[in-house]
């Protein structure tokens, strides 16, 4: 074993009372920001799943007829009133196919997937709902949005004949599966559907809103036949959808936009989040080589005359600093050890008191292999930095004062 | 002329910067391998003083000190270091020990800061060391947990262990009574004599003094007397 760090452990275990005392502290340091990290990561993680759940990363729409933007969602905005343009009228992307194939070329693009929407109302009996008409391309479109995981009963639908509906919306109608489902479009027309399946994306317009057909028949109920009112893009980077969405403006002079302009609050939110967990833990950090420093600080004090005999034996300057900086590390180590255990156990603990009124946990709190090395590798850091002061002191006794008796 | 294995000429040591205090006056004194010597003299006369020169722990303010035929004005502190970790060897009248170690860690230690790690041989070459001492059987002890004279005989074998040509001993028995001290000084000529080590030894009893090869008596920081036992 090297000289230094067999030094090292046995002065740590001299004083095993400071030593035991300085790892509970940096153990309680690291297991707040091991739960911290896994906290807040978890909590973004499930923000951005929920909201990505019934969005596509980046929807293109044909380019607005006046120079006016509308804010909205594709149903909200064809519903908003206005004078200036044809009320109500569901327009197609010239010339889509083309512009889908192209942007399926492109390497940052997962899946592009076609869409027609527009507003409608469903009529069972003498109930009537409005709601917003999605045709799709079924295949493709699970790709883009998931909902083929949320359904809570039943299919999607698999013929033109057949419709899926959000949860809320089958509430309120009472519809069942199998019941028939009559749907008038904005513009007039009318079909019959039978209810395939039932989903719930856990967004409450959605959910009360949505009715879900095959993109053949949403053309035809849209009067839109061959055509596509937008097209909805997964792209590979979740986190460039703004640039994404950018360079397929200047490329196509279409309107699009990317999942995070229409969650702007969101994303601030999250960072402004992220920004005062790091601050948290730079103070904990701080706190921890504060806690460490000092016990050596003592130590070396305490060990003036050690360390003259030793100096006196030959061991070098540099050699004895090295003893007070792997004491620094090993008391990082240690812990870290015991604060990832002890990060790890909290998570668990507040997995298992976090759920919501049917025991399903609020969302993922997973202590990564990576967060656990991290912290640990920033404790030992730390252990090391703390120990730097302290170990130059030791360094720089002169033995022939150290060992004077007096 | 062979290197003495220690050689001063005119080294004088003061201390402090606005009060200064003259401890050494001009030492000259030459210490050849495998020699006895006794270093006597009252008490502030620079005993220690002298010994912290001669064991590289401190430099002398001027003169020359060549320690075996180095001019240690020649050496940077890594280089004192060196040298003071391969010759010399040193006991204490407080005996030293780390209380953190066993008896045998606290001998091996030297072997293992020479080489820089720790091994198995080191412990080894320890138990020996002990076994010369007449401790072997108390190895694993920590040292808090020895009497006074087996402490002293513990140090002993820790400043022996690399066989260094020169052990300087400040009051090795200055702490124990008559007969412990008798027999620690008895170890320690026992091993003058058979691994002829040089030996320089403060002590304020006139009898161990007479019982070395040569007496030196140091007054006020100066040498008064330098002279041979005849036994
Ligand atoms: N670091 C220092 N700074 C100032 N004065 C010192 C220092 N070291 C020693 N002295 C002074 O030098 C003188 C000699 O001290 P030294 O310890 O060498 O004496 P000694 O002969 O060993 O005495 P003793 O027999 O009591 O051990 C004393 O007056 C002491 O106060
Ligand atoms: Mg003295």
């Amino acid at each position: 074993m090297p000289i230094a760090v067999f030094l090292a452990l046995q002065f740590l275990r001299e004083g095993k009372a400071a030593s035991g005392l300085v790892v509970a502290a940096v153990g309680v340091g690291v297991s707040v920001i091991v739960f911290l990290s896994a906290l807040i990561s978890g909590l973004q993680t499930s923000l951005i799943e929920k909201t990505l759940g019934s969005q596509a990363h980046v929807v293109v729409r044909p380019p607005e007829e006046r120079a006016r933007a509308v804010r909205g969602s594709a149903e909200g905005e064809l519903v908003a009133s206005n004078e200036q343009r044809p009320a109500q009228r569901v327009r197609s992307i010239v010339g889509w196919q083309r512009i889908m194939s192209e942007l399926a070329a492109d390497p940052a693009v997962e899946v592009v997937t076609p869409v027609v929407s527009g507003p409608g109302f469903a009529v069972r009996g003498t109930a009537s709902k409005s709601v917003a008409v999605l045709g799709v391309d079924i295949s493709s479109y699970v790709r883009v949005v998931e909902i083929d995981d949320r359904l809570q009963a039943g299919t999607l639908p698999r013929s033109g004949a057949e419709a899926a509906i959000g949860s809320e919306l089958a509430a309120d109608l009472g519809i069942e599966l199998g019941d028939k489902l009559r749907l008038q479009a904005a513009g007039g027309r009318t079909e019959l559907f039978t209810v395939s399946g039932v989903f719930r994306l856990g967004n409450r317009e959605v959910d009360q809103r949505w009715v879900l057909v095959t993109l053949r028949s949403g053309q035809t109920l849209l009067d839109l036949v061959g055509g596509a009112s937008s097209l909805e893009l997964r792209i590979r980077e979740v986190f460039s959808a703004d640039r994404t969405a950018e360079y397929i403006v200047a490329r196509t002079g279409l309107v699009a936009e990317s999942w995070m302009s229409t969650n702007a609050e969101l994303l601030t939110a999250l960072r402004s989040q992220s920004a005062s967990s790091v601050l948290i833990q730079v103070f904990v950090v701080l706190a921890v080589s504060i806690g460490i420093a000092s016990v050596l600080v003592v130590s070396v004090v305490q060990k003036r005359r050690e360390i003259g005999i030793l100096r006196a034996m030959g061991l070098s300057r540099g050699r004895t600093t090295m003893v007070f900086l792997v004491q620094g590390g090993v008391l990082g180590l240690l812990g870290s050890v015991v604060g990832v255990s002890a990060g790890i156990a909290v998570a668990i603990a507040f997995r298992g008191a976090a759920v919501d009124a049917r025991g399903e946990p609020l969302f993922p709190i997973e202590v990564e292999p990576t967060l656990a090395l991290t912290s640990a590798a920033i404790a030992i850091a730390t252990g090391l930095v703390a120990a730097v002061l302290p170990a130059i002191r030791a360094g720089r006794l002169d033995p022939a004062v150290a060992i004077r008796h007096d | 002329m062979t290197d003495a294995v220690l050689d001063l000429q005119g080294v004088t040591k003061d201390f402090g910067d606005e009060v200064v205090t003259h401890v050494l006056k001009g030492i000259d004194l030459r210490i050849e391998a495998g020699e006895l010597t006794a270093l006597v003299g009252p008490s502030g006369s620079g005993k220690s003083t002298l010994l912290n020169l001669l064991g590289l722990l401190d430099r002398p303010t001027s003169g020359v000190l060549r320690v075996l035929g180095r001019d240690i004005a020649a050496l940077d502190d890594t280089g004192l270091t060196e040298l003071r970790g391969r010759s010399i060897g040193f006991v204490f009248q407080f005996h030293h020990l780390l209380p953190a170690l066993s008896a045998i860690q606290n001998v091996m230690l030297p072997l293992s800061i020479a080489q820089g790690r720790t091994t198995a041989e080191h412990r080894a070459l320890a138990l020996e060391g002990l076994r010369e001492v007449g401790l072997a059987e108390r190895a694993d002890e920590r040292t808090m947990r020895l009497s006074g004279g087996q402490q002293q005989r513990v140090a002993i074998a820790r400043a022996l262990i690399g066989r260094p040509p020169l052990v300087l001993a400040d009051e090795p028995t200055g702490n124990l009574d008559t007969a412990t001290a008798d027999e620690v000084f008895e170890l320690l000529r026992g091993f003058n004599r058979r691994a002829k080590m040089a030996f320089l030894i403060v002590t304020h009893s006139p009898e161990l003094a007479a019982r070395c090869d040569r007496i030196v008596t140091l007054v006020d920081g100066r040498i008064v007397e330098d002279r041979a036992v005849r036994h």
